[in-house]
Parts: structure tokens; sequence; C-alpha cells
């Protein structure tokens, strides 16, 4: 886990409303896996970007840059995103979840079963298939094979490994267990 | 992306105020890069952000609409409902009083895009949206569209353009929320930089080529789409959207339809039928309407209607293969809305 760099604070500030800043780098506040981090962005830089360029957090992986393979998904509000589509500036005081902030001691149990299951081969969509994944059983712990396909139908797997995620999902939601 | 400024303000007015042009506006030129200067409105910006990722607009400010409070409600009105334009599909698809009275609609916002860009993605920003045309959407076709002198699609790759109204563009409109919402008669609230309104319905407000070649719909400089406002259907009314695309998830549609019966003891009172990716506007199916209207709704009521839905197309080279799939979405769309 990378180091705080950000003194801890009771909340975030409420987003940057009524000025216009930029193009140069702007202030902004948001909490990233519990963290409240202060950082100075660019309007153009998307959180994707921040993640992993100014926070080290490089799990989140950029592969289409256009919302297309849901790679970069984290979640913004506890909500399943593309980071690539969205722009850091604008969640500000927003809550940013990404796969470094799902294990705790141990792996999630969505990771491990993932790990079980053989459901990653090269790895490059894995972070953002957890994600979407551990996100369906938080709001539907006991989902159907079609609701796995739709939570997971934006993701991209060049490597095929469709099967093994849904076997995966299914397995954490049959033995009940979804948190670390 | 290329740097830009930020401005996100907290009331309707200032956001009219500060935007330079429309999207549409900004993607005419007469040839070679696109202007810089401009300030954009944006909402949840997956389209904007595209089109600039793609070297397609430069803007110099972007105005961030999400900051600006009401915006995103799903309220009563006379019956109907209101619906702020930054209501995300993902809320849409989800709102309980749509899935049960405007189910089209529901389905529509439900089966767009992906999970991840159904909770970013707002109804405003998809019917907004540019057209996936691959032309438009290319640094190296200066199309008609943006002001170019040719339709590159007419002799070109066309299995997913239009097959109805492609005077001089064949273009399908983008939004599949537009077809439900076509069918339920859905007006706009506009409101304008000095704070001038109108309320067009959404067939008024979305344009064919042969009104304007340039822009999707009758949005001006500075004014901002602030509710959708779908009217009280009637008492029995039935509605569904289906859509086909390539691909079983996230895809744009090679044809989607959505119908809306008013049906007394299964004979049908009044009824709406909307092709969608079959026009550059959604495509009213007058004839399918009319024949349909009166009558009880049972399989050969409903093969004729399929049938008449069809009039009037035009098939380019490569996209005759939408006439069939049309049809018998159709029919499953009469029969299932008919059966609950």
């Amino acid at each position: 886990m990378p180091h705080n760099t950000a003194p801890h604070a009771s909340r975030c500030t409420q987003g940057v409303t009524g000025a216009t800043v930029g193009p140069g780098a702007a202030a902004i506040r948001l909490e990233v896996n519990g963290i409240v981090r202060a950082l100075a962005v660019l309007p153009s830089e998307t959180l994707a970007e921040v993640l992993r360029e100014r926070l080290a957090l490089t799990g989140t992986k950029i592969a289409c840059d256009r919302g297309a393979c849901s790679s970069c998904t984290v979640w913004v509000d506890g909500a399943p995103v593309c980071s690539c589509m969205v722009l850091a500036i604008e969640v500000d005081g927003h809550r940013v979840t990404s796969i470094e902030g799902l294990a705790g001691e141990a792996l999630h149990p969505v990771q491990s079963a993932f790990i079980e299951h053989d459901a990653i081969q090269c790895g490059f969509c894995t972070p953002g298939l957890v994600m979407s994944c551990v996100a369906l059983l938080e709001s539907h712990p006991h989902p159907t094979e079609e609701e796995v396909k739709a939570a997971i139908g934006g993701h991209l797997c060049r490597c095929g490994t469709y099967p093994h995620v849904i076997a995966a999902v299914l397995d954490v939601a049959r033995k009940g267990k979804r948190s670390p | 992306m290329d740097a830009f400024e930020w401005m996100s303000p907290q009331d309707i007015e200032q956001a009219a105020r500060a935007a330079t042009t429309t999207v549409a506006a900004a993607m005419v030129r007469d040839s070679g890069e696109p202007a810089a200067g401009d300030a954009l409105l944006k909402a949840g910006g997956i389209d904007l952000l595209d089109l600039m990722k793609e070297g397609l607009l430069k803007p110099r400010r972007l105005i961030h609409l999400r900051n600006i409070a009401g915006l995103d409600r799903i309220e009563g009105a006379e019956g109907g409902l209101r619906i702020g334009p930054n209501v995300t599909l993902s809320q849409l698809a989800s709102h309980a009083e749509v899935r049960m009275r405007f189910r089209a609609l529901a389905q529509a916002a439900g089966a767009s895009a992906s999970p991840q860009i159904r909770h970013l993605a707002t109804l405003g920003g998809n019917l907004l949206q540019r057209p996936r045309c691959w032309y438009l959407r290319s640094r190296a076709h200066h199309c008609t569209r943006k002001g170019g002198d040719r339709c590159f699609a007419f002799g070109g790759e066309n299995q997913y353009h239009a097959i109805f109204d492609h005077k001089g563009c064949a273009i399908v409109h983008p939004s599949t929320c537009a077809t439900a919402l076509i069918a339920f008669g859905a007006r706009l609230e506009i409101t304008g930089p000095r704070g001038a309104r109108r309320a067009p319905s959404v067939e008024e407000f979305l344009l064919l080529p042969e009104a304007d070649l340039h822009r999707e719909n009758t949005l001006e400089p500075g004014e901002i789409v602030t509710a959708i406002v779908l009217p009280a259907p009637a008492q029995a009314t039935r509605s569904l959207h289906i859509k086909q695309c390539e691909t079983e998830s996230f895809d744009w549609p090679l044809a989607d339809v959505a119908v809306v019966l008013d049906l007394e003891s299964g004979v049908c009172r009044k009824a709406a039928v909307v092709l969608g990716a079959a026009a550059p506007a959604p495509h009213r199916a007058r004839a399918a309407e009319a024949a349909l209207t009166g009558k009880r709704i049972e399989e050969p009521v409903i093969r004729v209607a399929a049938r008449a839905a069809l009039q009037g197309a035009a098939p380019l080279a490569k996209n005759g293969y939408k006439l069939p799939i049309f049809e018998t979405l159709l029919r499953r769309a009469l029969l299932a809305a008919t059966e609950g």
C-alpha cells in the first residue's frame, strides 16, 4: 500500500463550485480507499490517470481509455464507474475505492476465488473485473448467473476468462463470505 | 487530452451564459483542425470526453452541469413524471415508477451501454450525444455533418447506417432512450441564455438531415435541457422496448423498437410504434400505428403492422439486413406488450 501523502481530515470538501479553474493545476480533495487526499490536478486529468500517476495506485489499468473495456473500473461513492471517463476534478469531495482498497490483512474473498478458479490469465482486466464483481455481491449477495453476466457485461477480457470469473463469483455467493 | 479550464456553476443561468456554442456547432468547420476556444456544456461527459480524446473537439473551457442542484430528480408532474437531465441511466432503469408505468423507457435505459457507463451517463447527455457514425467520428473524413461536401456512408461502409430519411447524411440517432421517449410523447423543458424557455416534444426537438445537416436537434448555443417530461399514460397502457445488437452485451443497437399501446380489453385504442437505429431521428412508424388502432392485438394484426412499419424504407448497399430484424423485433415487442 502506498503511504498516505495527505493529512487525515474528517471530511472532504463539497466540490469546486462557482469559480473557474485551470488550465493549470487546481486543488481537490478526495477520499481514496479511506484516506483523504489533497491533490493538485489539471482539469484535463482523468481519475484513472490521477490514481495511477499521482497516487501510484497502479492496480487500476487503462486499456482503451474510452469507456469501452472497463479495465479501469473503480467505485465512486460505491458505484462502479470507468475511471478513464471521469475527470479527477469532478470527483472532488467524493469517495473513491480502487482495487488496492479491497484487501485487508487477507485478500478479499472475490480475489481469493479468482485465484482458486483460475479466473486470471494475463491479468490486465482482472482488477476492473474484481471491482465489478465485488460491487455486484454488495448489492446482490446471491446473484443468478444472468445477473453476474449483466454486471460484467462491460468488461473485455482478451484471454477469455469469463466462464471462470462467473464461476468464482457464484462460488463466493454460495459460501456467503463477502468481506476479507 | 489538451488542457482546458473548468467551471462548475451552481445555477442554470450562470451555465447558460458561460456556454459559447453547442457540441454540434463546434464540430462544423471548413476543413482541418477543430476550432479552439469554445466553452462547452458537460453533464456525464461520456460522449464529450470521447470526442475530445479523439481530437474532434478542442474546447477552451468545460462547464460542468452536475453540481447544479435540482437537476437530478424524478418527480411526479400532472399524473406523469418530470425527469431531471442529470438523472443517470442507472437511476432511470432502477426507478420503481419508471419501471412500472414507463417500462419501455426503463428497458431502453437499462440496456444502454455498460453498468459503469450507466452510472455516469445522464438522460440529458444520452439525448444530446453525437451519432456513432464512424465517418463523423473520424478526423480523416470531412463529412457533410462536419461541414464537408459528402456523406461517406453512401458508397462506403454503411452496414450500421439509416434505412429511412437519409437524404444527404445517413447517420442513425444514437439514443435508444429517445426511441422510448418519443413513443411516450415526452416533451423537453429548455432554458436559454437569457432565461427564455421553450418546451418542444422530443419528436419536434430531433431533426432530420433535410431540416439541418449539421445537428441532430434544435438546441441553440446557451440552451440547456432542464427537464424531460413524460405525460400521464392512459390507465391500460402497455409498453415495451427491445433492441438487437451484434453482441449480447454493451453495444449500440443494429435495430431497436419501442411500442406503447393503450389497450381496452385487448382492443388497441391508441398505438405508438417507434424504430431506433433506423433513421437520423427515431422513426415514427405511422402506418404500423394505423394498422393497430381499433384492432384486437392478435397474431394476424401484429403481422400486418410489423410489415407496415417498414413502408418507405430505402436500405443502403450493406444494411438491407435491418429490414427483417425490425419486422421480427416489432412482432416480438407487440406480442410481449400484449401479454403483459
